[in-house]
């Protein structure tokens, strides 16, 4: 028995052209979009397997990255509680939390640079939804999140820290961080393609913004100037999450601020890949 | 809806920017600049004509074969046809459901065992639930895999790889059926069983579009054949007619 392709849900009539307008280039990609979330099963897979792959052979398998993370917070933790004379119990859970949040943060950027690049054998040999990669890596990253938060469980645990009914609040920036992830992904991984520069550049911001961002220090710490942390991206999608997790109700100016950013990136991504879908395949 | 498989081809030109100076764009420059096909766009990128003015109709029932020198752009033409390059001009309208052989090894890796490939490339080709039974089923039977099939791939012997990977890529019977010369290359022994497979699968499809070499293959299956020469058309017509001048120039060339 072999199977038709008609099973196979591909659209029959394929039709490409050259000076597309604007209009046309929004139905090409918003199919990519969709065709893509209609794969989410493969999306999945992909994901799940590169995990699997990355730990083939090893014990412990991802709960390496829990053992390392939580290492980290660990010695981290005793180390700035110190030097900053504050009490363990008040900064390790701060810590903990930002330290995982954060390291999803980092790593789902720098992998975003590769989404393309690291799937150009498929790319080069089968037509397929420029979006499954974006879905991939946020895939990857949000199972590599579900391990890392056992360390933030056991240290909350440890420290009797319980956000109570505030610790919903978490739950709306949820969505808003898989829609930015995509995002990115598409953007990253469409520049990076194209300019081979960008990803050791977006590195090092990364690297830097770590320091410039309240994961390790707390906002409270800048004194006055804290009034300046909203302009920071990170520290706005950070704190709508860490906020209520912690048990304190995110300022509404700090939301505000991530939708905004949220939203130029959201619309500068879909603006990018309106022009360079098409071209992501010559670019890889 | 047999009779509207179709494959048109308009005025299609793919230009190849040269923006990374890595040894495959390298090459290309090289072979590009001894074929005089290396040009500037309009915003002075170095690029090279990879197609150039590609104008043919294929309808239903034909078996179109591309011949042509190493780099004339056969498999690009392919990579155009299955939507992987669009055009940078012109324009391509395939009417039916496709399937593009360019890549044998699609999607699989050697760490995951032959079943877990089997439903990762089925998971590429849209399949879900019932599909995927299906797909593992008939792939396993053809393949001869018995027991291997919950080991790793990379612990294959060649010859088990090649089969697993032809029963997978001839699994699926699409209308539109584009075709890399690879995918005729086997020991002699697999070929004859690959063979009537493959056979049903180019007879269930409407158009075959197959790249190749070998002059045996074409006789064999193609009706009408395109000569490609530096990305251009240089004969399209009748299989024998086009055969014969291809044929005719290429020992020109080489007495």
């Amino acid at each position: 028995m072999t199977i038709p392709a008609s099973d196979t849900g591909e659209p029959a009539i394929l039709e490409f052209f050259a000076g597309m307008s604007l209009a046309v280039r929004h139905r090409f990609a918003v199919n990519d979009v969709a065709s893509g979330l209609r794969l989410w099963r493969l999306a999945w897979s992909l994901g799940w397997l590169d995990i699997r792959l990355r730990y083939r052979g090893s014990m412990l398998g991802p709960f390496w990255l829990t053992i390392s993370t939580g290492v980290m917070v660990g010695a981290l933790g005793f180390l700035y509680s110190a030097l900053w004379h504050m009490t363990l119990a008040d900064y390790l859970p701060y810590l903990a939390l930002s330290q995982v949040l954060w390291g999803f943060l980092a790593t789902l950027v720098s992998e975003a640079c590769t989404s393309f690049t690291e799937s150009e054998p498929v790319i080069r040999s089968v037509r397929i939804p420029f979006f499954l990669f974006a879905m991939r890596i946020l895939v990857r990253n949000v199972l590599v999140l579900g391990h890392n938060i056992c360390v933030i469980v056991v240290v909350f645990v440890a420290f009797h820290v319980w956000p109570g009914g505030t610790g919903l609040l978490a739950l709306p920036a949820l969505p808003l961080w898989m829609l930015d992830a995509l995002a990115l992904c598409l953007l990253l991984g469409g520049v990076c393609a194209r300019f081979r520069d960008i990803m050791p550049i977006v590195n090092s911001v990364m690297q830097i913004a770590f320091f410039l961002s309240p994961v390790i220090w707390k906002p409270e710490q800048l004194g006055v100037h804290a009034v300046w942390l909203p302009f920071n991206p990170f520290y706005d999608m950070l704190e709508i999450v860490r906020a209520p997790l912690l048990g304190q109700t995110p300022s509404l100016l700090v939301w505000i601020a991530a939708l905004v950013y949220s939203g130029l990136l959201c619309a500068f991504a879909w603006m990018f890949f309106l022009r360079a879908r098409g071209r992501i395949a010559f670019w890889i | 809806m047999t009779t509207d498989v179709s494959i048109d081809a308009h005025d299609v030109s793919v230009l190849f920017p040269l923006y990374h100076g890595n040894s495959r764009s390298l090459k290309k420059l090289l072979v590009a600049a001894a074929s005089g096909r290396l040009t500037e766009d309009k915003s002075h990128r170095v690029v090279v004509r990879a197609l150039s003015d590609i104008n043919f109709s294929v309808r239903s029932g034909e078996r179109l074969g591309l011949v042509g020198a190493n780099g004339a752009g056969k498999t690009t033409l392919l990579r155009v046809l299955a939507g992987i390059y669009e055009p940078v001009t012109g324009r391509v309208r395939l009417h039916g459901t496709l399937n593009a052989l360019l890549d044998p090894s699609l999607g699989m890796n050697g760490e995951l065992t032959g079943r877990e490939n089997i439903m990762l490339r089925g998971l590429y080709a849209g399949l879900s639930g019932p599909g995927l039974t299906r797909l593992e089923d008939d792939v396993i039977e053809f393949a001869e895999l018995s027991d291997f099939i919950d080991l790793p791939m990379r612990i294959y012997s060649a010859g088990m790889s090649v089969r697993l990977g032809f029963a997978l890529a001839t699994a699926i019977r699409p209308r539109i059926l584009l075709m890399d010369e690879w995918f005729l290359a086997g020991d002699p022994a697999f070929m004859e069983k690959a063979s009537q497979r493959l056979e049903e699968m180019v007879r269930a499809a409407d158009i075959l579009v197959l790249s190749t070499h070998s002059d045996v293959i074409i006789r064999e299956w193609c009706t009408r054949v395109m000569w490609l020469e530096k990305g251009r058309i240089r004969a399209d017509g009748p299989m024998a007619r086009v055969m014969d001048e291809y044929i005719g120039a290429s020992t020109e060339v080489a007495g």
